[in-house]
């Protein structure tokens, strides 16, 4: 018996407003504990919340850009539970006319494009951080997170495996990125995602019982975690069990899970309409402001990529996974003759190097012209490949132009016949035998000769020359 | 007449005349206190240094005409739900007898931007629940016109010290008709706004779409002086109306001549007092003799008011006072087991028992299973009483009846009924669920000389309706110029 998964996905993400949701308390991350409260994300008595206006606009735009209806009438909601992290003993939240319904996300899949539906999205207030200390019973309350503000997107459970899993998220990711709603960074949890997990007989129309998966801190959590919980649902299934509705917890050091609480005994939030805020009336010339401001979309850009530029699918598919690197990308190619080259730059060297270097696109220290620069001193020749990575390397040590590095180092390549010839004939000589060997018929000799002479001249000769060089001298 | 005795306009004669100084008048109200309040127990916190400074304050602007206000230099008190940055704000309850708020309501800005002179803060229910000020952690503050009897409440304190002359005024706060109730047993003058007219950021929430902070004082007059300093718009509280309010004073006009008033059966049937009954129907009488036009209608919802206004009122106040966990302020119970038992003994120790049997109906009432039944029919029987009022001031411009079923009862006496004590709320409530303007004016005495009030119900955001009709009253009648006598 062979089975399948339907995976849902539930994804919190902080929207990159100045101020919180209901005061103007800063959003900024980090900070000493507690210095980014006021009275009324602390909800202090008599306190009571005003509805931060872009935050309602960020959301707008996170429908929009995938593919929502945007409610014209929608409303909060009071959802009551007791944390120490939750000030007033309730989360002001959506429950049921959220602001956005009935849109999707398109990803990659090995079998072609798959649609994912998104259910609905929904703004919200965040909670604030518990730090359990070590020894001792107690926790510390850091209510700086308190009245972030926050999207709630929930999928259908239109997902099949950890791979589409993985790709609707980075899809979502590149999409918040691109229309500028959130930094989207799940190490610094703007970015958040919960697992609803079920498996069943292959075809089948019926939902298995599903679990649901908490604590996935990065995209490979979310991908190993979905792989183990299918794993573990279909080895229970196979001896017999039976699933139980529960929450489990992932540990991703140990690579497995554990239940948290049952899903069954499940929190009566006794949601009901928020008092202290009016309901929303969304106008269609807000919808259409909006809309008109939102940028390209990353699949948009793709497949420009690929019909001006005539880059594959699969290139224009890593350049548009951030937006920030393909705005980069976008300007050097812009001035670039060579934007194949210029694509193979980005997405080989620099991804590694910003990978080595531990930095952002935004912390490259040069402007993306200066790659075109590079690649056009490449293409005309008056630098060699090995070259033109050590310049690469150089632009980001310096931030300098590379015409400036090849110019003050000296890094021309060597075209000179005569000179070149001069150092054939040296290595010739120091090297009888490969010569030898190359004269037996061992045609592949010839490469060590190149590398010394490519050596002699420090690796600024250039090397098709070396070639012809040394094999007309050596065949006479 | 003694300075207690004044209003508000006279006091401010006295003040411009140099009679006498804001900080004199502030010292003899602070020594009123002294000698009454251990007797009358109004007072939870009096702010004696606050006050003598903010009197000299206020004098030397006087001085150099730098206010104008009417409500300049006179000393007022202030219900203990109403946050004052920097003094306890204890809302009568032990899980707050700490709570020294960092900010002021909106309200009491707006007060001190008028100059007025805080004396202290009032006795209440605890968190604002209850009908008689019994509930109050700290004290149970006497009627002035009998100290075997209670002020009423929840703003028993507010409505004791404007009848006594332990403030000139003060400010209650009014949910189910706990600033309209405490005036008429106390016989001074107490108004509960439209909802939305007057901010409620800083007062402490009870029920948040019923709440509305008001004025209680000896006049009408007086009453649309203060309301003209406290109304209006506050960006702080989405819930305040925007709309631009008339100035109240140009309400106070004695004439009543063609006004239609509505008086409903179910407001008159044998459930009421017979002296109370009595004294509406004077007021009737009154009315119509100086050319107001007076009918019987019929409210039938009237049968299901109460029933909404708890399930409504409980329901938010179960989420409202959710906050108070021990963990951020307030009380907090000593060495917890875990976090459970944290949140349970310091809700368990430090709520009263009123606040916990509210929160415990509240909590059921939204719950899983009985929402529908119970929460969602009240919004929508709300949506129908609120119907039924409009559709009656269709034809009426105001419709008047009793304030409470009875007269201020003996101090214990239905402490141990909540149910008993919730239907006499019967005719006060309606007001809140429909977001109604109403004002209680002295209209006459009891058998046993307690004072009785009268209710003046208006449109929404037409107080100038009911302050005229309360204003005529007042202008053809002795009622108000009675004074308990506290044996002094």
């Amino acid at each position: 018996m062979e089975y399948e998964a339907v995976i849902g996905l539930e994804v919190h993400a902080e929207l990159s407003t100045k101020s919180k949701i209901f005061c103007s308390c800063t959003t900024e991350f980090g900070g000493q504990p507690n210095t980014h409260c006021c009275p009324i994300c602390l909800g202090m008595p008599g306190t009571l919340p005003v509805l931060n206006r872009k935050a309602v606009e960020y959301a707008i735009k996170a429908g929009l850009a995938t593919n929502c209806t945007i409610s014209l009438f929608t409303k909060q909601d009071r959802k009551n539970y007791f944390y120490p992290d939750l000030p007033k003993g309730y989360q002001i939240s959506q429950y049921d006319l959220p602001l956005c319904k009935d849109g999707y996300v398109e990803i990659e899949t090995e079998n072609g494009k798959k649609k994912i539906r998104i259910n609905r999205i929904h703004i919200e207030e965040d909670a604030g951080k518990l730090v359990h200390s070590e020894h001792g019973n107690y926790s510390f309350v850091d209510y700086n997170r308190t009245g972030v503000p926050l999207i709630e997107i929930v999928s259908e459970p239109d997902i099949s495996s950890a791979a589409e899993a993985k790709a609707y998220l980075e899809k979502l990711k590149a999409i918040l990125q691109f229309i500028g709603v959130s930094d989207c960074k799940m190490e610094e949890g703007s970015l958040r995602a919960d697992v609803n997990i079920s498996v069943r007989p292959k075809g089948s129309k019926q939902l298995g019982e599903r679990t649901e998966m908490k604590n996935l801190n990065s995209f490979r959590a979310v991908y190993r975690a979905i792989e183990a919980e299918v794993a573990r649902q279909i080895e229970v299934i196979k001896s017999g069990g039976v699933i139980h509705r529960e929450t489990r917890r992932w540990d991703d050091a140990r690579g497995e899970s554990y239940p948290m609480r049952s899903k069954e005994d499940a929190q009566d939030y006794r949601y009901f309409p928020e008092p202290d805020l009016p309901p929303l009336i969304i106008k269609k010339e807000l919808i259409e402001r909006l809309k008109n401001e939102l940028p390209e979309l990353p699949d948009t850009r793709k497949q420009r990529y690929i019909s001006e530029y005539g880059l594959p699918e699969y290139d224009a598919g890593v350049l548009t996974s951030s937006k920030e690197l393909s705005d980069f990308f976008d300007e050097a190619a812009k001035v670039s003759t060579n934007v194949k080259a210029v694509s193979n730059w980005v997405m080989g060297d620099m991804l590694r190097i910003l990978n080595e270097r531990n930095l952002e696109v935004s912390q490259v220290p040069f402007p993306p012209a200066y790659l075109a620069k590079l690649v056009a001193l490449l293409d005309k020749g008056v630098i060699n490949g090995p070259t033109a990575k050590k310049v690469f390397e150089e632009m980001f040590d310096t931030g300098k132009d590379p015409e400036t590095i090849v110019k003050e180092q000296g890094l021309e390549v060597l075209n000179d016949e005569s000179l070149l010839l001069q150092v054939v004939e040296k290595v010739i000589q120091e090297n009888p035998n490969s010569v030898a060997d190359y004269k037996k018929g061992k045609k592949k000799a010839i490469g060590f000769l190149v590398g010394q002479a490519m050596k002699a001249t420090k690796g600024k000769a250039n090397p098709q020359l070396i070639n012809e060089l040394l094999i007309k001298k050596l065949e006479g | 007449m003694k300075l207690h005795e004044y209003t508000i306009s006279q006091l401010h004669d006295l003040i411009s005349k140099r009679e006498i100084s804001v900080p004199e008048l502030t010292r003899y109200m602070l020594d009123r206190i002294e000698s009454l309040d251990s007797k009358l127990e109004c007072y939870i916190t009096v702010t004696e240094k606050q006050a003598l400074e903010q009197a000299e304050k206020v004098q030397k602007m006087i001085d150099q005409g730098t206010i104008t206000s009417p409500l300049a230099g006179i000393p007022m008190g202030i219900k203990d739900n109403i946050c004052t940055r920097g003094i306890p704000t204890t809302c009568a309850s032990k899980m707050l007898s700490n709570f020294v708020p960092p900010y002021d309501a909106h309200v009491v800005k707006k007060l001190y931007d008028n100059g007025a002179v805080l004396l202290g803060k009032l006795n209440m229910d605890e968190f604002a629940m209850g009908s008689s000020t019994e509930s109050s952690h700290f004290k149970k503050t006497k009627n002035p016109w009998d100290t075997e009897r209670v002020p009423g409440g929840s703003s028993g304190g507010s409505a004791a010290a404007v009848a006594a002359g332990e403030a000139i005024y003060a400010l209650g706060s009014d949910t189910g008709g706990s600033i309209r109730q405490p005036a008429s047993f106390c016989g001074c003058v107490g108004l509960k706004p439209t909802y939305g007219l007057v901010s409620r950021f800083g007062l402490v929430a009870y029920a948040s779409s019923l709440d509305q902070i008001g004025p209680l004082t000896k006049t009408v007059t007086d009453c649309a002086l203060v309301l003209n300093a406290i109304a209006g718009h506050d960006p702080m509280d989405l819930t305040s109306s925007r709309r631009q309010h008339p100035d109240y004073t140009k309400a106070l006009v004695n004439d009543v001549k063609g006004l239609k008033i509505g008086l409903p059966r179910e407001f008159i049937d044998d459930s009421v007092q017979k002296d109370i009954r009595d004294a509406v129907l004077n007021a009737v009488k009154v009315f119509s003799d100086l050319g107001a036009q007076c009918e019987e209608i019929s409210i039938p919802i009237m049968e299901y008011v109460v029933p909404t206004y708890y399930i409504i009122a409980l329901a938010e106040a179960s989420s409202n006072l959710a906050r108070y966990d021990g963990v951020k302020f307030g009380y907090r119970a000593a060495n917890p087991k875990d976090m459970l038992d944290f949140c349970m003994r310091s809700r368990s120790e430090g709520f009263g028992t009123e606040v916990k049997r509210r929160i415990l109906l509240g909590t059921y009432v939204l719950s899983s299973g009985y929402y529908d039944a119970y929460y969602k029919k009240a919004l929508k029987a709300r949506t129908i009483i609120t119907r039924e009022f409009n559709k009656a001031f269709e034809k009426y411009d105001i419709i008047i009846g009793p304030v409470s079923p009875t007269t201020a009862y003996r101090i214990g006496e239905k402490i141990n009924d909540p149910v008993q004590m919730y239907m006499e709320d019967i005719f006060t409530v309606p007001v809140n669920i429909a977001g109604l303007p109403a004002i209680s004016i002295p209209c006459g005495f009891d058998s046993q000389s307690m004072p009785i009030g009268l209710q003046i119900i208006g449109k929404r955001f037409d107080e100038t309706t009911i302050i005229r009709a309360a204003y005529t009253f007042e202008q053809n009648t002795d009622f108000h110029k009675a004074r308990p006598s506290l044996n002094e």
